[in-house]
């Protein structure tokens, strides 16, 4: 069995990535996720990579798009508003079709916000981390193992939908020390036959590119790459299920909040009331399915997040109306507490009570 | 028969989509010539920008990329590092790589990235259709400078030769032009010479062309080619700006150790009061986030 270590999340993710076949980083410091970049910094030429500090989030991307077509695997790192930066690099790789992998370990906004944990990139990541029609892949650990697991396995689901992936953690995650298992070194990775490595008089050129100026081609591309998002929503829902099996309230939380949900839940049970959670691991593609298949037993289903409510609207639509949906977040980087969850817990079972008492609750 | 001129191989047969009379065209042509004549086709990585140019990834007939606005040199930076053994030049216009794209394009002249820059130079932006770039002249009216280029206000054109030249991470920055058939085999060799540098690992090679753009300056072809060198070549003078192995390095980090050791001015004759040793405060723990925004 290979051996547990403590790790601090940021650090057990640089580790898993170079595990992965990451051999191009580029990156600029940014509190909370300056630690990815140094233990690059620190690694990188010994693995006979590139680890170079770009001079903004900007080149940073490009940079990431220029490794990408040739071929490499590669990563970029930063926090909420270097990500904003990254936006324009994301489209045009989605525009081109490259794999790569973006991480965001959120901090507070808008604007130059704070440097506490926060949750409130979840509709740039999952609605618009850049101009034109595009999704990324979205994956959001809530365990120090799981920035592990989950960077390792983004550089699979990039090369193989050949997508940009976002690994959307937060600054708790990002800092937090856990135990952790590293995944064991990858050796075969996929061909490239599209990659610009030079023809050498042997095939014709490649072209990595995202314009087309005639509609119709830029049309038909983007029906394609849609065609490829519907493979991706068959196949890769990722989602944990907790005690959702007779809950009456189903709880949804991500990443560092599904944490803080699990107690609550735990602490609700102990009380008596039947509650469960779930917890998207893919934020796009949204673990609809999943939401869905909980609701047998269901009064209510409460979201919990550090941010105003921004999942809510994609349980919403999951839920579809069948019944009421919640919300309960803090913002600014302020870590909601199992007994603030728990009190809202509470609040709804008692709602659902009266409900089956009194009427409908809806 | 003997053929006497052809098509270069490194450009592929389809037509340009310039206007009659641009240099993009002849600027091409002179790429193309100096990869057949390296024989790296095969082996060179282009980087296309947005501008006039953005199609290039359509003639030349090596692998190609098309990069976002600006942005080409770090897409190049990364596209080298992955495979140093790929020649990687750009492809830009000013207002790719003067206004946009400045910061990338003096960190990877800084960083003295082992690539090529095919910089050209019109003073103006052709694709959006004829904008004041950062090296439209004093006084020259665009669209958006109408009453004329007001340095007051829109500040001075820059001369991207002469600036990157200071950089250490410089191998060769010259100016060449488009504008008598003389210029043009002088602007062919500098191509070739910037290629051949990159070859030898020498450093970042930046070749300037200065250029027309007949449609947005609104003369004829001909007309176009005497305003360029009754305008733009008293402000863009043409020549070699730095040259590291004309002065006998064989690279940019040989050519930096010696500006440091010989400083090019003479030290401040005013004593320097010794001060506080920098450094005397803790910098911080490392990992410490207070006040780092
Ligand atoms: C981010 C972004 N901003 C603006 C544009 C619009 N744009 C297209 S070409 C261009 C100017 C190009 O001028 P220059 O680099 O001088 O090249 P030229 O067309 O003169 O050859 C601009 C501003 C864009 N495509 N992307
Ligand atoms: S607009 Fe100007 S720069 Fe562009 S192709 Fe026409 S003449 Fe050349």
């Amino acid at each position: 069995m290979a051996e547990k270590i403590l790790m601090k999340g940021n650090e057990a993710l640089a580790e898993s990535a170079i595990r992965a076949g990451c051999r191009c980083f580029f990156g600029y410091p940014i509190t909370p996720q300056t630690e990815v970049a140094a233990y690059m910094a620190k690694r990188m030429a010994k693995e006979g990579g590139t680890y170079l500090q770009a001079e903004s989030e900007i080149a940073a991307i490009n940079m990431v798009y220029g490794a990408a077509a040739a071929g490499a695997r590669a990563m970029t790192s930063s926090s909420s508003p270097g990500i904003s930066l990254k936006g324009e690099g994301i489209s045009y790789m989605a525009g081109a079709d490259l794999p790569g992998v973006i991480v965001n370990i959120q901090r507070g906004g808008p604007g130059l916000g704070g440097i506490q944990p926060s949750q409130s990139d979840y509709w740039q990541a999952t609605r618009a981390t850049g101009h034109g029609d595009f999704h990324l892949i979205v994956l959001a650990p809530s365990t120090v193992q799981e920035m592990a697991d989950d960077v390792f396995e983004a550089f699979d689901l990039a090369d193989t939908y050949r997508t940009p992936v976002m690994i959307l953690a937060d600054g708790m995650l990002g800092q937090m020390m856990e135990p952790v298992v590293l995944p064991e070194r990858k050796t075969e990775f996929p061909e490239k036959p599209w990659a610009l490595t030079g023809h050498k008089n042997q095939r014709p050129h490649n072209i990595v590119n995202s314009l087309h100026l005639k509609p119709e081609d830029l049309e038909r591309f983007s029906v394609e790459r849609f065609e490829r998002y519907e493979t991706i929503k068959a196949n890769e829902q990722r989602a944990e299920t907790f005690l959702v099996d007779d809950a009456e309230i189903v709880l949804v939380a991500f990443g560092a909040c599904a944490r803080i949900a699990r107690s609550a839940v735990n602490k609700a049970r102990e009380a008596g009331i039947n509650v469960g959670l779930i917890r998207p691991i893919t934020l796009w593609p949204f673990p609809t399915d999943a939401i869905e298949a909980s609701l047998g037993t269901a009064c209510a289903v409460l979201t919990v997040e550090m941010n105003m409510g921004q999942m809510v609207d994609d349980v919403r639509l999951a839920v579809n109306g069948r019944v009421p949906v919640e919300f309960f977040g803090r913002a600014g980087g302020i870590i909601p507490t199992p007994a603030e969850v728990l009190a809202n817990i509470e609040a709804l079972a008692e709602r659902c009570s009266a409900a089956k008492t009194g009427g409908d609750a809806r | 028969m003997k053929t006497v001129f052809e098509r270069p191989h490194a450009l592929c047969d389809v037509p340009f989509t310039y206007c009659p009379g641009c240099t993009h065209g002849i600027t091409h042509r002179l790429v193309a010539e100096a990869l057949d004549e390296l024989g790296i086709e095969g082996t060179t990585i282009g980087v296309a920008p947005v501008g006039c140019s953005v199609l290039a990834y359509e003639f030349f007939a090596c692998d190609m990329i098309q990069a976002a606005h600006g942005r080409a040199p770090a897409v190049a930076t990364a596209i080298k590092r992955v495979n140093p053994a790929n020649t990687v030049f750009t492809y830009q216009g000013d207002g790719d790589l003067a206004s946009i794209g400045m910061a990338e394009t003096v960190h990877a002249a800084s960083r003295g990235d082992n690539i090529t820059v095919i910089f050209v130079n019109n003073a103006i932006y052709g694709m959006t259709g004829g904008q004041m770039a950062p090296t439209s002249l004093a006084k020259q009216v665009t669209q958006t400078s109408p009453y004329g280029r007001d340095v007051s206000s829109d500040g001075f054109p820059i001369r991207v030769c002469e600036m990157l030249a200071t950089l250490d991470g410089v191998a060769l920055a010259q100016r060449v032009s488009m504008d008598t058939p003389r210029n043009v085999r002088a602007a062919k060799k500098a191509i070739k010479k910037a290629f051949e540098y990159q070859i030898e690992g020498v450093g970042y090679t930046i070749i300037e062309v200065v250029s027309t753009c007949p449609t947005n300056w609104g003369l004829a072809p001909t007309d176009a080619m005497e305003w360029l060198r009754e305008n733009m070549l008293p402000h863009y003078p043409l020549g070699v700006y730095r040259d590291v192995k004309a002065e006998g390095f064989a690279d940019v980090a040989e050519a930096a150790l010696a500006r440091d050791a010989e400083p090019e001015c003479d030290p401040c004759t005013e004593p320097i009061e010794a001060s506080e040793p920098p450094f005397e405060d803790a910098p911080g723990e490392v990992g410490s986030q207070a006040g780092d925004v």
